[in-house]
């Protein structure tokens, strides 16, 4: 059986007594898109740089597709392209010329991929301009242009969107989905939650640190349970109802509705109680949790409230 | 695995395509040629440094004159502008992330670096003994040469020993240039590696005048710069020669390991 294209387990790295990265494991399968989440400082680029062997971890162990870049040097990159935080140029020499030089350090056939990555990125113009001269979103294309010269079997991308325009944003979930569909493992770090929703079939969320949820996003969103949102001619009873009832919880009042958690046959007969109570229904819908209320669910909670279950998928 | 001469030949591109090269190359080029203008429009010559008196005899003089008055800081700091910022710059630039995750190994990488430095030291070194030897000519003419010893050398002869005289003060020169390429790797900062060398340089040269440390002078880095003059001896004295190899690679060897470790082992944080 092919070894993931990426393994990390136990992974440690302190800053004397500051441990920016605390017992991270993840496991990357050949064809996932896989979301790499969490709030600013969470230690998700110092993960992503000991993945590429730019750091070596305090404790624990990294391997691309079987082989750890530590160990094997620049042989465990092989397929392996990305960048990390923003992609660093030679701002004196042109866009085209920091390609060639990649290419060049890459060997095989990188040289020969040039003209199309420019293309792909939409660069092709200004290819004979200088780097120093391009914008943060530029340096953002040029960046996913130098992956694409190695043919990567695993894309690593650090927020790739940072710095685009909405379009540009729009590209870069189009190729990325087009690398995806073309057999490329992706490992995506991203803020953009809506994005990595959309892109993505599994996640990691991380939280100082440490890894509160591991495994296929469908799988969190299941960890949410359902919540229903209610709006009737008289809230004030209706929460009188909706405590009394048996298999409602987590009943909350917000400005213009209440809101519960329950399965679908004890708000169908919920509805039914409200009736009996004299109240009338303008509105009783489910709520599917998205990635969004589930991120700030397990990064801005206390840390009791993170689900068991969470963790246990990793 | 990609070759070390790919390497290489990169880090030569990326020298040339930046400014500060040029900045040293061109002191290297422009201080003969001052030299020759004030020559031309003065009519004394330095006849306190060694083959100052005889520049107006021979343009062949000229480029031992240089020699000696650029051991003091201007060959080091040449050195040091390149070899002190060829791995900060990296760091500077967020590029070291960029090539630390292509097909090359961190060896070669610092290999190619250190190989780039020493070339461009040794380039700028040429450029100013071709200039000092062309502005000279042109000035003086292509005279034979009065030796260190009183006896006079052909043209001829004079030129080649001054080429052999070049490839000695290198020796010093790559010391100067390992110095600058450890504190470039472990400061990762441009301006601090490359002032450092500098300081390195001219604080060795301090020691040399110091009373009572007279016995330490043959061992310190500044005495090296001088050991081509044995060349200009009649017979040739080699042995300050084949002590400036082993000195200087006490001083460089260590550093170039210093700095290879570390550049091996470092965490890319930053860049």
């Amino acid at each position: 059986m092919a070894a993931p294209p990426v393994e990390a387990r136990g992974v440690v790295k302190r800053y004397g007594d500051v441990t920016a990265v605390d017992h991270v494991d993840l496991t990357v399968e050949a064809g996932d898109v896989y979301g790499y989440l969490g709030p600013n400082g969470a230690g998700k680029t110092t993960v992503l740089r000991m993945l590429l062997g730019l750091i070596t971890p305090t404790a624990g162990e990294v391997r691309l597709f079987g082989a750890n870049p530590l160990e094997h040097g620049a042989a465990a990159l092989d397929g392996v392209a990305g960048f990390v935080e923003a992609p660093g140029f030679y701002p004196y020499m042109t866009g085209r010329k920091n390609l060639e030089m990649l290419a060049a350090l890459d060997g095989g056939g990188a040289a020969a991929r040039i003209d199309e990555a420019l293309e792909i990125v939409e660069l092709t113009d200004r290819q004979r301009h200088r780097v120093g001269g391009y914008s943060h979103g530029m340096r953002q294309r040029l960046g996913v242009a130098a992956a694409l010269l190695r043919d990567p079997k695993l894309l690593v991308l650090d927020e790739p969107a940072t710095g685009l325009d909405p379009a540009g944003m729009r590209d870069m979930r189009t190729l990325v989905a087009r690398l995806s569909l073309a057999g490329t493992t992706v490992l995506l770090s991203s803020h953009l939650l809506a994005e990595v929703e959309e892109l993505c079939n599994r996640v990691a969320i991380v939280r100082t640190g440490r890894v509160v949820f591991e495994g296929a996003l469908a799988d969190l969103k299941r960890t949410a349970g359902g919540e229903w949102r209610l709006r009737t001619t008289d809230d004030d009873r209706a929460l009188t109802v909706l405590h009394a009832r048996r298999g409602i919880d987590g009943v909350r009042r917000d400005p213009l509705e209440l809101r519960f958690e329950a399965t679908e046959e004890a708000a169908a007969e919920l509805s039914v109680a409200l009736v009996e109570a004299g109240l009338a229904i303008r509105a009783l819908a489910p709520h599917a949790a998205t990635l969004e209320d589930l991120f700030f669910r397990l990064t801005e909670g206390e840390p009791d409230t993170v689900p068991a279950s969470a963790t246990d998928t990793a | 695995m990609v070759a070390l001469r790919t390497v290489y030949r990169w880090e030569l591109r990326k020298l040339a395509a930046q400014k500060r090269t040029y900045l040293g190359l061109g002191a290297a080029i422009i201080v003969p040629i001052i030299f020759v203008v004030a020559l031309a429009l003065q009519s004394g010559q330095p006849e306190d440094v060694l083959f100052g008196r005889y520049v107006r005899q021979s343009g062949l003089a000229i480029p031992p004159v240089i020699l000696i008055f650029g051991s003091y800081w201007l060959f080091p700091l040449i050195t040091a502008l390149v070899a002190g910022d060829i791995v900060a710059a990296e760091d500077h630039n967020g590029t070291l992330k960029t090539i630390l995750t292509r097909s090359v190994g961190r060896g070669r990488i610092f290999a190619a670096k250190a190989l780039a430095a020493l070339t461009y030291a040794a380039l700028a070194l040429l450029a100013m003994g071709l200039t000092a030897v062309v502005g000279g000519v042109a000035k003086s003419g292509f005279h034979p040469l009065v030796t260190l010893s009183g006896t006079t050398v052909s043209g001829s002869r004079a030129l080649l020993l001054i080429g052999a005289s070049l490839l000695v003060y290198l020796l010093p020169l790559f010391a100067v240039a390992s110095i600058a390429l450890l504190l470039s790797t472990v400061t990762r900062n441009s301006a601090a590696a490359v002032v450092g060398a500098l300081m390195v340089s001219l604080l060795l040269q301090l020691i040399v005048i110091i009373p009572g440390l007279g016995s330490l002078q043959p061992y310190l880095l500044p005495t090296q710069f001088n050991a081509w003059q044995g060349l200009l001896r009649t017979p040739a004295d080699y042995a300050p020669i084949l002590r400036a190899i082993w000195v200087c690679a006490l001083y460089a060897l260590p550093c170039l390991g210093a700095s290879y470790l570390v550049f091996l082992r470092r965490d890319v944080a930053g860049g």
